[in-house]
């Protein structure tokens, strides 16, 4: 595709997420819910938010993100001006995007570009990879995205990079090695994938806070699921984006080729890590109670799985 | 004035040499164009010779082509494009522009050169690398900016980023560096230390008495149809060319030059104040040439910097507490695993000269220096060190700069079915065996899925199961197994490299209806 025609669309969708969605679509998500459920309301940041989480499937991942984050006020109500932002995706893979082993790059970039309509002084992205750091970065598409978006790609390869701290909130987790920007930066965005994984069963909203610290051997030795709900009470994030876009149902968390993925074009938004796991599993069609960590987390008053009781936005494009 | 422009290009000539190897060695970001790196690179002398072994291609003919030159116009090899022989015309230089160095008529040390030479080539037809690893110029220029410089250059890196990052700009990334190989180290330390000495007290002696590829091409040089001699009509005796020949192999008493020792520098043609050296056909008849000035010339010296450490200091001092139980059961690895392309443990340990160029090269920086894993005689050539990182499924860095054929060009699809070992297990060492708790590491790391997470019913917890026909020994498990102080699962060498079977894709048989409602 050539350079002008991927400019033009480019323009197109950000005309249609500003306008489109919010009246034309909007009107046909409430008509296929028909009246009965919650009527189709776009809140305002003064409002805050009526929703506690956000299901929304059936479009691009960027354009989806548009339409849920306004369900929850919009980027204004988590982004005040002249706040730095830090956004974490899934970026542990030297896999190009359409792996799905990493967060999606066209939605990091639709968060970033909105962060900094919002006004954000700085948008801040990192990941502390498994494969070579740099290679990650660059073929996960997620560089050249942050970058496009005008965000800042920072390394998280080196143990300069991680302060210690200590973990309150955890059982056995007490201490750990977090990156500073995590310690710094006013409004924190978790940005995961949801995927398959041989260890954790599942990864998502607490699982991807594992590329935020430095000693991650440390979790594996003792009790993965017990330090991944610990850590879950040290920072919990503004907000998660779960994206459930291209989903890795075997082989997780790196994948061997496409035919491990199942095109879901789902996401989930909240800020309660629990509950977003919750929703997560339920979507990837795993019992929540299969996901040890989950559990764990909701007996630290993390969140709660207990999705009955939360208000939800489901929107279906 | 034609001699002016010999000594001109020669200068010209071996510091781009110089530098495009050092900028290979050094370059942190990996952005040497492979066309600038592979031509200085192919032209030095025993990593091609040995390459040609392996492969007998015209890809490695470079030292057919500096057999030639030096029959053509002597040991140009020398003065033009070995590293270490620039070095020590770098280390000269300074020693002339700092003090006065004169240099004077000696003797040849015949016995010792080519008791070296003898000695060398003996242990290579018996077998072994070893003299050449340590004797080759250009592998030992090589450990010198692996072990020497290039930690320096990592470091200053690092500093600018710490200087960077402090005003908020991310441009430029931290290097890691995984650890500092003693030996090679020490080797490097030695080696430069005898050659500074030698080359500021005696000029280019270490080329003259030690180095192997200085005699052998010294040896060939006698043959040389361009020699560089004394015109005794036109000789004033005033000793200019004497004082300014680093190889002292100029006799003007006797009006005699010991072609063999001669590195054809060309710089006692361009003190000359007569025409009184000439360079010529070694069999004609003289040409009378123009006089000229000698020009002076300067060198354009890049200074390292000082090593500064950045790392962060602790808020606090302590460790977590763990509740992990030491693992009991040490590993015990047979054989070191060569790189990729390396196609045996035979191969590679009688090709490889261990120049550390891969290792340099190395993304990931898995590729080490050994000590004695591949025994006494293998020393310093490279291993793949599973305890300091994992070899990158797509990368094939190391087989495209080995100069030696060492590691074969290899292509990327291909690469990924080569089966560098294979993954074993220790289930008395593993934290889900141990501990009943999950972990997973090695299975998320493997690239090909040979290490999978299976349920076991004994103990109710998915445990690692590998599959060894798909394992292409990378040791992404290995280096991401947590437990300690050893490890549960390690990579077995594979003295022959095999091929591992092509991953089974299976394609999920899910349908997926976009509108139908969300399960919560």
């Amino acid at each position: 595709m050539s350079l002008k025609k991927t400019r033009d669309l480019d323009m197109k969708r950000r005309q249609f997420c500003k306008t489109t969605i919010n009246f034309g679509l909007g009107a046909g998500a409430y008509f296929a819910f028909g009246a009965g459920i919650n009527a189709f309301a776009a809140a305002t940041p003064e409002q805050g938010s009526p929703f506690d989480l956000v299901a929304i499937k059936g479009s691009e991942p960027d354009l989806m993100f548009c339409r849920a984050i306004k369900s929850l006020g919009g980027m204004k109500h988590f982004v005040k001006p002249n706040r730095t932002v830090v956004v974490k995706p899934n970026i542990g893979w030297d896999v190009p995007p359409e792996r799905g082993g990493n967060t999606n790059p066209a939605l990091v970039q639709e968060i970033i570009r909105q962060c900094l309509d919002a006004g954000a002084k700085d948008v801040y992205v990192f990941d502390h990879t498994c494969d070579k750091w740099s290679n990650c970065y660059a073929n996960s598409g997620i560089e050249r995205a942050v970058k496009d978006a005008g965000g800042k790609m920072v390394p998280g390869n080196a143990e300069k990079y991680y302060q210690n701290v200590n973990v309150p909130g955890g059982k056995t987790l007490t201490q750990a090695k977090v990156h500073e920007l995590l310690l710094e930066s006013d409004v924190f965005i978790n940005v995961p994938i949801l995927k398959n994984h041989g260890g954790a069963k599942l990864t998502m909203s607490m699982k991807n806070l594992m590329g935020v610290v430095w000693d991650r051997g440390f979790w594996h030795r003792n009790n993965l699921h017990q330090c991944i709900a610990d850590f879950a009470t040290f920072r919990k994030p503004d907000l998660n984006v779960v994206d459930a876009y291209h989903v890795m149902k075997k082989n997780g968390p790196r994948g061997v080729s496409t035919a491990d993925l199942v095109t879901m074009k789902s996401q989930i938004l909240s800020m309660d890590m629990v509950a977003a796991d919750t929703a997560a599993s339920k979507l990837f069609g795993m019992d929540p109670a299969d996901v040890p960590y989950i559990g764990l987390a909701q007996q630290l008053g993390v969140g709660t799985m207990n999705l009955s009781k939360l208000n939800i936005d489901r929107i279906i494009l | 004035m034609k001699w002016k422009i010999l000594k001109k290009a020669r200068v010209i000539i071996s510091l781009a040499f110089f530098s495009t190897i050092a900028l290979v060695f050094l370059d942190l970001g990996s952005s040497t164009p492979e066309i600038a790196s592979r031509f200085v690179l192919f032209f030095q002398f025993v990593p091609s010779l040995l390459k040609f072994l392996s492969i007998s291609t015209l890809a490695a003919s470079g030292f057919i082509a500096v057999i030639g030159l030096t029959l053509l116009f002597g040991r140009v090899y020398c003065s033009f494009l070995c590293p270490l022989g620039v070095l020590q015309d770098i280390i000269i230089f300074i020693r002339k522009k700092t003090g006065n160095i004169k240099f004077n008529t000696r003797r040849a040390h015949t016995k010792t050169r080519y008791g070296i030479l003898i000695t060398v080539v003996l242990i290579f037809f018996s077998g072994s690398i070893i003299g050449l690893t340590a004797l080759d110029p250009y592998s030992n220029f090589g450990r010198m900016l692996t072990h020497l410089a290039r930690p320096v250059v990592i470091e200053t890196n690092n500093v600018l980023v710490f200087m960077l990052e402090s005003i908020n700009i991310y441009a430029v990334s931290p290097v890691g560096l995984k650890g500092i190989a003693l030996f090679p180290l020490i080797f490097s330390i030695v080696i430069l230390g005898v050659i500074v000495l030698m080359s500021l007290k005696d000029g280019r002696l270490y080329c003259n008495s030690i180095c192997p590829v200085g005699t052998f091409l010294g040896f060939l040089s006698r043959f040389s149809l361009l020699k560089i001699r004394f015109k005794p009509s036109e000789c004033i005796h005033c000793g200019a060319c004497v004082r300014a020949c680093k190889s002292h192999c100029m006799d003007m008493e006797n009006q005699t030059i010991d072609f063999s020792r001669c590195v054809v520098c060309y710089n006692c043609l361009d003190k000359c104040p007569t025409s009184a050296v000439d360079y010529r056909w070694a069999f004609g008849k003289y040409e009378p040439s123009g006089l000229e000035d000698a020009g002076k010339r300067d060198f354009i010296l890049q200074t390292g910097a000082f090593l500064l450490a950045n790392r962060s200091s602790p808020l606090w001092a302590g460790s977590p507490i763990e509740i992990y139980k030491d693992s009991t059961v040490p590993v015990i690895q047979k054989a070191p695993v060569s790189p990729p392309g390396s196609l045996s443990l035979e191969n590679f340990t009688n090709k490889c000269t261990a120049c550390h160029l891969c290792v340099s090269a190395c993304p990931t920086q898995v590729l080490q220096p050994s000590f004695l894993e591949y025994g006494l005689l293998g020393i310093m050539q490279p291993r793949m060190d599973y305890k300091a990182s994992f070899c990158n499924y797509d990368c094939v860095v190391c087989s495209t700069v080995c100069p030696n054929g060492a590691i074969i060009k290899q292509d990327p699809e291909a690469k990924k079915l080569i089966q560098l070992g294979k993954a074993k297990f220790i289930e008395q060492n593993c934290v889900v065996y141990t501990h009943k708790t999950d972990c997973g590491a090695c299975a998320e790391h493997c690239p090909t899925k040979a290490v999978r997470m299976v349920m076991n019913e004994d103990i109710e917890k998915p445990a690692p199961k590998i599959d060894e026909s798909i394992c292409v020994g990378c040791g992404a498990c290995e280096f991401a197994c947590p437990t300690k102080p050893h490890k549960s699962i390690y990579v077995e060498s594979n003295p022959v490299h095999g091929v591992a079977q092509k991953p089974k894709e299976e394609k999920i048989k899910i349908k997926v209806d976009l509108k139908e409602d969300f399960p919560f």
